[in-house]
């Protein structure tokens, strides 16, 4: 199942570290921001997604379980408050 | 025209009083644990959706906050859509009837308390309006009234939340929504006032009767907030799926040819004329391009020119976020520049497909929608108003741009029609 690139909108400053990075699914918009490809990240790309979250300056890129907005609230990354 | 509800009994100025409310409405049925089940699912049956814009059925909404431990009932009476003023007349003149809203979502979902926010001038008349009931009991929720923030997007539910716990009223990330974490990490189920108040309806007199006006999909009536080019702006009552022609009528008629309507709000959308064929409903607003949002209507007459009035809105919208979000931050302020150089006559060869292009490129871009509303906004302005962009492209500015802004005015007197 792909897994999907999430983008803190706030968090996010714009460095632009993450399009370099990883051009297969993330370009970036007329003030530099990041838009991510909504097609999702196959697993042959998974490393190259891996790479652009860790470079983020300002940690505002996840990489989510799976396509479904369902799945990605149970993302083990930001667990659900119980 | 059908018989008002929420606005039922209201006559001259000035609130109905506790007792004038029980005349009009009749007594507020009271839940008990065991019948906490059964109204949620008359809610849920009743298929009445959030009135402060966003339009989420609210039966699913108190469904997943109710059984969730030690729960919170936030009522959003902020209103900070400028051209609004529905749930200012709502909660001034027919307090109680909020009220009883309130207590019932408080109990419908096992809550302690319900916390109202709204303008200072309005929670006064609300205290009033408490202190005309007798001394609640003890397991009764308590309400307590809060001053709400200012500012356009301090209305939302996530900044309203924030300025409740003390912080700068501004949106977060969702999620975690607010119905799994919200006021100071406790499930927390917010409703716009105007839904409270249907929702005290619901309750009184069930969901078949609230299905008897408005639509399948979208049953029950909805307060609008007509205002613009109309011999009577204020505040109506209408069945969804009215159509737009008949509510412009309610209004009084217009002062002037209609060159198009703002519906919705400020991130609403333009709809041609007095949107012939087009019906108040989200299903028919969508359509065409917009949605009932938060019920505002304007009418943009003719002798207004909508290339500036589309400018100031932009350059407002653009003022009024929150200041978080890259995209919407650098792209309001692009978009807004970009309209007033059109406006004055300013603009390149391209700038109008840039305009597009940016509108689009903003769309669901930020934590909350403030710009995905001004993408709407400048979309539907960019169609609707396609020959007059190109002609201030070539000509410059128009006759009529120098003339009073319809749009951005300051709030008329408050009252019900």
């Amino acid at each position: 199942m792909n897994k999907r690139i999430d983008v803190d909108p706030i968090g996010c400053t714009g460095h632009g570290l993450c399009a370099e990075l990883f051009p297969e699914r993330i370009t970036l918009d007329d003030w530099g921001y990041p838009m991510i490809d909504p097609a999702g990240v196959p697993p042959e790309l998974g490393e190259h997604a891996l790479r652009a979250v860790r470079a983020c300056p300002t940690v505002a890129l996840r990489l989510l379980g799976a396509t479904s907005s369902v799945a990605a609230s149970a993302n083990p990354l930001e667990p659900r408050p119980r | 025209m059908t018989q008002p509800r929420l606005l039922a009994g209201l006559t001259g100025t000035g609130s109905l009083s506790l007792a004038q409310h029980r005349a009009v409405h009749g007594d507020v049925p009271r839940l008990d644990p065991a019948g906490q089940p059964s109204f949620l699912s008359e809610l849920n049956a009743s298929g009445l959706r959030g009135r402060g814009g966003a339009g989420f059925p609210a039966g699913i909404k108190a469904a997943a906050v109710a059984g969730r431990r030690r729960p919170t009932v936030i009522v959003n009476g902020s209103e900070s859509e400028p051209m609004s003023y529905k749930d200012e007349v709502l909660l001034t003149r027919t307090p109680h009837l909020v009220i009883d809203g309130a207590l019932l979502a408080a109990q419908a979902v096992g809550a302690s308390e319900v916390l109202v926010a709204a303008a200072p001038d309005v929670l006064a008349v609300l205290g009033a309006a408490l202190d005309e009931r007798e001394q609640p009991e003890r397991q009764a929720p308590e309400v307590r009234l809060c001053a709400k923030a200012p500012g356009y997007v301090a209305g939302e539910e996530t900044a309203l939340l924030a300025h409740l716990e003390g912080r700068p009223p501004l949106p977060r990330v969702k999620p975690p929504l607010p119905v799994e974490r919200g006021l100071r990490g406790r499930p927390t189920l917010m409703y716009n006032a105007e839904t409270v108040a249907q929702l005290a309806l619901i309750a009184r007199h069930g969901a078949s009767w609230f299905r008897s006006e408005g639509t399948l999909d979208h049953p029950g009536t909805t307060l609008v907030t007509a205002s613009g080019a109309v011999r009577a702006p204020g505040v109506y009552e209408v069945p969804l799926g009215t159509p737009l022609p008949q509510l412009v009528e309610l209004a009084g008629g217009t002062v002037e040819p209609v060159r198009a309507m703002l519906i919705g709000g400020y991130f609403g959308a333009w709809i041609a004329e007095t949107g012939h064929g087009v019906t108040l409903d989200e299903g028919a607003l969508r359509q065409a391009g917009g949605g009932i949002g938060a019920g505002v209507v304007v009418a943009l007459g003719i002798s207004a020119c909508p290339v500036a009035e589309t400018a100031r809105l932009a350059a407002w919208m653009c003022t009024e976020s929150a200041g978080q979000c890259g995209p919407c931050v650098h792209g309001l302020a692009s978009i807004a520049d970009l309209v007033q150089r059109i406006a004055d006559g300013r603009a390149e060869a391209g700038d109008r497909g840039r305009l597009t292009r940016w509108a689009s490129m903003i769309q669901g871009r930020g934590a909350c929608r403030h710009p995905d509303g001004v993408a709407r906004m400048i979309a539907s302005a960019a169609s609707v108003f396609s020959h007059e962009f190109a002609d201030h492209v070539r000509y410059g500015p128009c006759e009529n741009c120098e003339r009073p802004a319809t749009l951005i005015t300051p709030r008329r007197e408050a009252r019900a029609a």
